[in-house]
């Protein structure tokens, strides 16, 4: 492991550099062909529509592999990532335009572990809601 | 109709193995947006100490969930997984996922419950490589939504 940021460098309430993924229908169909998750829900607005959601959703699984990637732009080595959860709460609507959806996700560091282990709690938001909760990486730094 | 409890603790044979691939990662890379070299670069994973290039965090959860599909589709335990939604997932990591893995899977349900017409099951995927060595463990909990009132 290579982690960037060194233990001693880190405070509880260190916040990690915040950032913003867009996601449009086109984003959704590629990633349903590299997660190999078809769900219509993800790509056809008349079945998601049929199915009670407001329009077509971003994976669930989508939106987790963009969160982390605070902590993963942050620490540099992926692999440092030791623990990952989230709970799903809200979708995050793609609605069929250019600009799709937003996904802003800000991160801190919530408690200093052992073993030069640091808990981030993660927060994302799309449209004003908190589309991910208890959302948490424990993240082994240099 | 609320599912049976009887299945708290029931493992399902490992999988066959998932052969991971360098450019399938490279594919899940692109489709996340994520630019980090470890992912696509040979070189710069063994600059992080790694022999290939490793696999985004949550690149795993095809594996496991596909697994899953053993528990999903039990037909002695009868979910409805038309009305299926994905609830919490996590993983706990021993090493990162990479290039050249040859991955299986055993799942265990590890909860069952009915909550207000939902049928919620927690299913646990622990990953091991062709080596037996334990790489990730996964949790994913699904949530059968009760019918809407005829």
């Amino acid at each position: 492991m290579a982690a960037q940021i060194q233990y001693a460098d880190v405070e509880v309430g260190t916040e990690l550099p915040a950032a913003s993924f867009s996601v449009t229908r086109a984003t959704l169909v590629r990633y349903a062909g590299a997660s190999g998750d078809f769900n219509p829900i993800h790509w056809n607005e008349k079945f998601a529509k049929e199915v009670g959601l407001p329009d077509v959703i971003a994976h669930g699984m989508f939106t987790m592999a963009e969160a982390i990637r605070v902590v993963t732009d942050w620490v540099g080595d992926p692999g440092a990532v030791v623990e990952y959860g989230v709970r799903f709460t809200k979708p995050v609507v793609v609605p069929n335009d250019e600009r799709g959806g937003l996904i802003e996700v800000t991160a801190k560091v919530a408690a200093k572990l052992e073993d030069n282990r640091v808990r981030v709690d993660l927060t994302a938001m799309s449209a004003g809601q908190k589309v991910l909760g208890m959302s948490r990486a424990v993240v082994a730094l240099a | 109709m609320a599912l049976d409890q009887s299945f708290v603790g029931r493992s399902y044979p490992p999988t066959d193995p998932y052969e991971v691939g360098r450019e399938k990662i490279r594919e899940f890379a692109v489709a996340v947006g994520d630019a980090n070299p470890v992912y696509t670069d040979p070189e710069a994973a063994k600059g992080y100490g790694y022999p290939d290039v490793i696999a985004p965090p949550t690149f795993v959860f095809a594996i496991t969930f596909a697994a899953a599909g053993q528990v999903v589709e039990d037909p002695q335990l009868g979910l409805d997984y038309s009305r299926v939604v994905h609830g919490d997932q996590k993983f706990a990591y021993a090493r990162p996922v990479r290039a050249g893995d040859r991955l299986s899977v055993t799942s265990t349900i590890e909860a069952v419950k009915s909550l207000a017409g939902n049928d919620i099951i927690d299913i646990r995927g622990e990953v091991h490589d062709e080596t037996g060595e334990h790489v990730v463990t996964a949790w994913t909990k699904l949530v059968s939504r009760a019918p809407e009132e005829a």
